[in-house]
């Protein structure tokens, strides 16, 4: 069996990716995009304590569950956001989203 | 039936959130009777919250990831109490948007439903999902109003809400993964039972959880957001983020640190992390304060600040001994005041922009000439903001600092106030606009009745609370008995 840290450091390193992208992209699909991978990771390492320290092996993957529904939700609402700011000023670029001053 | 029983206060809200999208559909020639519908799903929330203080039979539901207890019992009346002083304040401005009038008020519900929840919950995955229960109504609140600038702080606040909850749940799969977990006290039995050995995982599961909560509570250097936001977002929606969602972080932080992770050898260093960000959220928050020509980013920016003080409390568990729950009940005493403080100078700002038309300072001159009780209330509520008797803000400044002293953080409390007095500088210099400034337009500036009611609850809080401070205070002290150790 593969060991768990092999499936801690794979989740850190896409969390990292995430984190990077939210950092570095500025169109707001793509830190969207980010933010997924973020969760995704919290995701893996869920199910990975899960397995291999949860007796039951349940109450992780539940949390999973949870996680990837609400992700879906909150995914929803920021492209319904994106679009009706595209529709007024053809750009989802965050940068060009400055009104109000970062 | 029992446990549905438990989570009633929640259930009414949401009932009434489902009646008012209903009213709105259904009968659009009485739509005016959307915000009482609403509100009266309020008030059978505080009777049913009111019939479990009667029963005094307080227990869990749901396997005990709810809890019924003194502590949660408090948040429902603060957060029905908010909510419902939002919903009054609304009125006026949801009428002139013209549109979505059932769904503004239903999304305002649900994510009241979702503080509630969060105040009551004792297990992680239920803290979560109580979590987004209230931010997503937010999200869609905060881009409410027709201008880009709105959208915009939508977006911006759901995009880092977002960020700040994946951290906030990596925090929780880490403490998961060391606890086997995510039941509260099962984590603080785990904790209890070989926690030094991997100390320093569960301090960076803390600091992550802090980082994560942070957003929420709006404190350095998790607050970029909240400028933006406030002067973006609708006013009533900015006032009840201000308040609703700053409380309910600060509620499920004391669960989870005073609860789950309040082993000493832990809170030593976490304490310490609160203590950190209490110093410097107070001391950014008031400095970029004063710089501030917009009235609502300059009371974000005061926000920021006050969640400074509020930390203090938090920092201040190592109290040992009997006066253990100092610290918490310290906050709660903060949080009430600050809540019926800040929603008292948020509703005189929705009043006077309404009619004047401009969130500038310096339009705000010679309010005193133009509406003397705005103008009166608006300072009165800056006073307490401050700190000065005889307010309630006094009170709850009195009470966190000594909290903040018997556990030893003298030089904390010292930044502290001499943090309230750059505070009185900014908040009182709008006082003096208002009385000294020369008035711009003549006319005067009148108040609709569901703004005046709002209003006249509001200050009047602070002004019973600032000269009767006893029971708030001794309601406080019981809500955080929950927390006592034998």
């Amino acid at each position: 069996m593969v060991p768990m840290e092999n499936y801690l450091i794979l989740s850190a390193i896409v969390f990292s990716l995430g984190v990077y992208g939210v950092l570095a992209r500025r169109n707001a699909v793509l830190v969207l995009m980010s933010v997924e991978l973020m969760l995704n990771a919290v995701s893996l390492n869920f199910i990975a304590f899960a397995t291999y320290l949860d007796p039951d092996r349940i109450l992780g993957a539940i949390f999973a569950v949870f996680v990837i529904t609400v992700a879906a939700a909150e995914v929803g609402l920021a492209l319904a956001i994106v679009i009706r700011l595209f529709r007024s000023r053809s750009t989802s670029n965050v940068d060009e989203a400055a009104i109000l001053k970062w | 039936m029992s446990d549905l029983d438990i989570v009633g206060p929640q259930l009414a809200v949401l009932v009434a959130a489902a009646a008012v999208l209903l009213v709105d559909a259904l009968i659009p020639q009485h739509r005016r009777i959307v915000p009482f519908v609403a509100l009266a799903g309020l008030a059978l929330s505080a009777a049913w919250t009111l019939s479990w203080v009667a029963r005094d039979d307080y227990q869990t539901a749901f396997e005990g990831t709810l809890s019924l207890d003194k502590f949660s019992v408090f948040f429902y009346f603060l957060f029905a109490g908010i909510t419902a002083t939002v919903v009054l304040a609304s009125i006026d401005w949801v009428n002139r948007a013209g549109r979505g009038q059932g769904e503004y008020y239903a999304l305002v519900l649900t994510s009241c439903a979702g503080l509630m929840f969060l105040s009551a919950s004792r297990d992680l995955i239920t803290i979560y999902v109580a979590l987004e229960l209230s931010s997503i109504p937010q999200y869609i609140l905060a881009g409410w109003g027709k201008d880009n600038r709105s959208s915009e702080a939508g977006l911006k606040y759901l995009l880092l809400g977002a960020v700040a909850s994946s951290i906030l749940l990596y925090g929780m799969a880490l403490l998961y993964g060391l606890t086997g977990t995510t039941m509260l006290d099962g984590i603080a039995d785990a904790i209890a039972a070989d926690g030094e050995s991997h100390r320093s995982l569960l301090v960076l599961a803390s600091v992550l959880l802090i980082a994560g909560f942070g957003f929420k509570m709006a404190v350095v250097p998790f607050q970029m957001w909240v400028p933006d936001v406030y002067q973006g977002a609708p006013t009533p929606v900015a006032a009840y983020l201000s308040v609703g969602s700053k409380a309910a972080a600060f509620a499920v932080v004391l669960r989870i640190f005073f609860e789950a992770l309040g082993e000493g050898f832990l809170s030593d260093d976490w304490s310490t992390v609160f203590a950190v960000l209490a110093a410097v959220s107070m001391t950014v928050g008031n400095v970029m304060a004063v710089v501030q020509t917009d009235i609502k980013r300059m009371l974000g920016y005061s926000s920021i600040a006050q969640a400074g003080n509020f930390m203090v409390g938090l920092a201040a568990i190592s109290v040992s001994g009997e006066e253990f729950t100092l610290g918490a009940s310290s906050v709660l005493v903060f949080l009430a005041a600050y809540a019926f403080t800040n929603l008292g100078a948020f509703i005189a700002v929705i009043a006077i922009s309404q009619r004047i038309g401009s969130d500038q300072i310096k339009d705000y001159a010679g309010m005193w000439k133009r509406s003397p009780v705005l103008a009166l209330a608006l300072a009165f509520c800056l006073v307490s903001l401050t700190g000065i008797p005889p307010t309630a803000g006094f009170w709850a400044k009195m009470y966190i600092f000594n909290a903040g002293i018997r556990a030893d953080l003298a030089w904390l409390v010292i930044i502290g106030v001499l943090n309230s007095v750059i505070s009185g500088y900014y908040y009182l210099s709008v006082a003096r606009q208002m009385f000294l400034g020369d008035a711009e337009g003549a006319d005067r500036v009148r108040v609709s009745p569901s703004i005046g009611l709002s209003l006249g609850v509001a200050t009047l809080g602070v002004l019973v609370f600032g000269i009767l401070p006893t029971p708030l205070i001794s309601a406080a002290k019981d809500a955080a008995e929950i927390f006592s150790r034998q």
